[in-house]
């Protein structure tokens, strides 16, 4: 079975490491926050200038000063910060940022990523995705394997316009998780109950298949 | 004489010398911490062919939203245009012209125009259609592109407390670009919701030194949520 979204943000969430700086995008990213391990501090950016992202607002205690990146009101934990848009960039830009992890319309064998505009389409723009995949080094990206129609979207080359180049090594989608390295994906986990097989035929960049590829452990 | 008190007594006040064909720099994310009101003084006073640099472009008849209506607007540089279906229509008709920029470029080129740095190079956008006709250069063996700060004729801000000096302090994410823009205006004007007595705000808890601003007025405002979020 292909993975449920919740499913997708709780894999992703086993990457968490005890005082990470996790920057998460809109979508799937977003429900990570709330399959962090139990015991485990993280602080969560968020782009527009916030770093140490809590909890949405109690009823009736929203605050039109206090958003994310996704317009979303939301609160501050203790030991949370605020600044300007440069210095919420700068930290991003200058590697500061521990695990980004953001969504994709495609990705390819030589880590190249799209996610911003698909010609023909209204352009919305691309916010800060072109940055976060400029400055972090240790990316995660979560996007369904294939397309509605069963096109897939692990491709030798991306079709549609980069958000950046090069700079993508693991993604998640609803079928498996995968590394980029050398020219190809490597098959590195499956979800439960998805064949090999399933996969293969889903990814249309080179895929390198090992031995033995374990189902995906959630806990 | 007025010495350092930057205090003006209405918003015609607040924008006069403001153009035709003039470059208005904004702060705001989304709707949050935009210049609601001087906003809206540029729609009464008609001002036409304007250039916007802001983050967003506000919603349909809410923030920079409204300038689009009597086509006041022939250039916008930003990230993120969605949600507004106005903004949509004249793009693809083409009578607006946008300039989409990675909302860290945006930032640091109203940083970098404020602080008198005309260029910067950054990695963010290389092998992407944002570096199209850009120089680039490798640093340490990786591709960084050219890019170009910005100013502008007029800087509006939104800020949450000021003394009539002109030094600012923002309130929460209603920071974001506002301390940006306020260092890139030829002439930087901030809205507050309240202009406290000389001595109120500590010296080091400045956002914005006064040096940058040059006019103040106190608004108010609606302050309306895009996404009202809560816990369930």
């Amino acid at each position: 079975m292909a993975l449920t979204r919740e499913q997708m943000a709780q894999r992703v969430a086993r990457e968490m490491q005890d005082g990470f700086y996790v920057n998460l995008g809109i979508g799937i990213p977003t429900l990570v926050a709330n399959y962090i391990p139990e015991g485990m501090e993280v602080m969560l950016q968020s782009e527009n200038g916030l770093l140490g992202m809590g909890a949405f607002p109690q009823k009736g205690q929203a605050d039109a000063d206090m958003i994310n990146a996704g317009k979303q009101t939301v609160t501050a934990r203790t030991g949370a910060s605020i600044f300007s848009s440069a210095e919420s960039f700068a930290m991003i830009r200058g590697g500061h940022i521990d695990l980004t992890v953001l969504g994709a319309f495609e990705v390819d064998v030589q880590g190249n990523i799209a996610s911003w505009m698909i010609p023909g389409k209204m352009v919305k723009g691309m916010g800060g995705a072109m940055d976060l995949v400029a400055g972090a080094d240790n990316i995660i990206v979560t996007m369904t394997h294939a397309s509605k129609d069963g096109e897939s979207k692990l491709l030798s080359r991306c079709s549609l316009p980069l958000t950046g180049a090069g700079c993508i090594k693991r993604v998640l989608t609803d079928l498996a998780y995968l590394e980029i390295a050398d020219g190809a994906f490597i098959l590195k986990e499956r979800a439960p109950g998805v064949s090999v097989e399933e996969i293969v035929r889903k990814t249309a960049g080179k895929l390198i298949v090992p031995e033995h590829v374990p189902e995906m452990q959630f806990a | 004489m007025a010495g350092f008190d930057k205090r003006v007594a209405s918003y015609e006040e607040a924008l006069a010398g403001l153009e035709d064909g003039m470059t208005v720099i904004a702060g705001g994310f989304g709707l949050c911490g935009i210049p609601e009101n001087l906003i809206n003084e540029i729609k009464r006073k008609g001002t036409r062919d304007l250039t916007v640099v802001s983050n967003n472009c506000g919603v349909d008849g809410f923030g920079l939203g409204v300038l689009l209506q009597d086509r006041q607007v022939s250039k916008v540089i930003a990230s993120y245009v969605g949600e507004n279906a106005l903004f949509e229509k004249q793009l693809l008709d083409g009578e607006i012209e946008v300039v989409l920029t990675p909302q860290g470029t945006l930032a640091e080129k109203m940083r970098a125009g404020g602080a008198g740095i005309p260029a910067f190079f950054t990695a963010t956008g290389v092998g992407t259609p944002v570096a199209d006709g850009k120089e680039i250069r490798e640093f340490k063996g990786r591709a960084y592109l050219m890019e170009e700060s910005i100013t502008g004729d007029f800087a509006i801000v939104k800020g949450w407390k000021a003394d009539h000096f002109g030094n600012v302090i923002y309130r929460h994410t209603a920071q974001n670009f506002n301390p940006l823009a306020a260092t890139a205006g030829k002439i930087t004007v901030v809205e507050v919701e309240e202009i406290v007595e000389p001595g109120e705000l500590d010296p080091t808890q400045i956002h914005t030194p006064g040096i940058y601003v040059d006019r103040i007025i106190c608004g108010t405002f609606e302050k309306r949520i895009e996404q009202l979020t809560e816990r369930s």
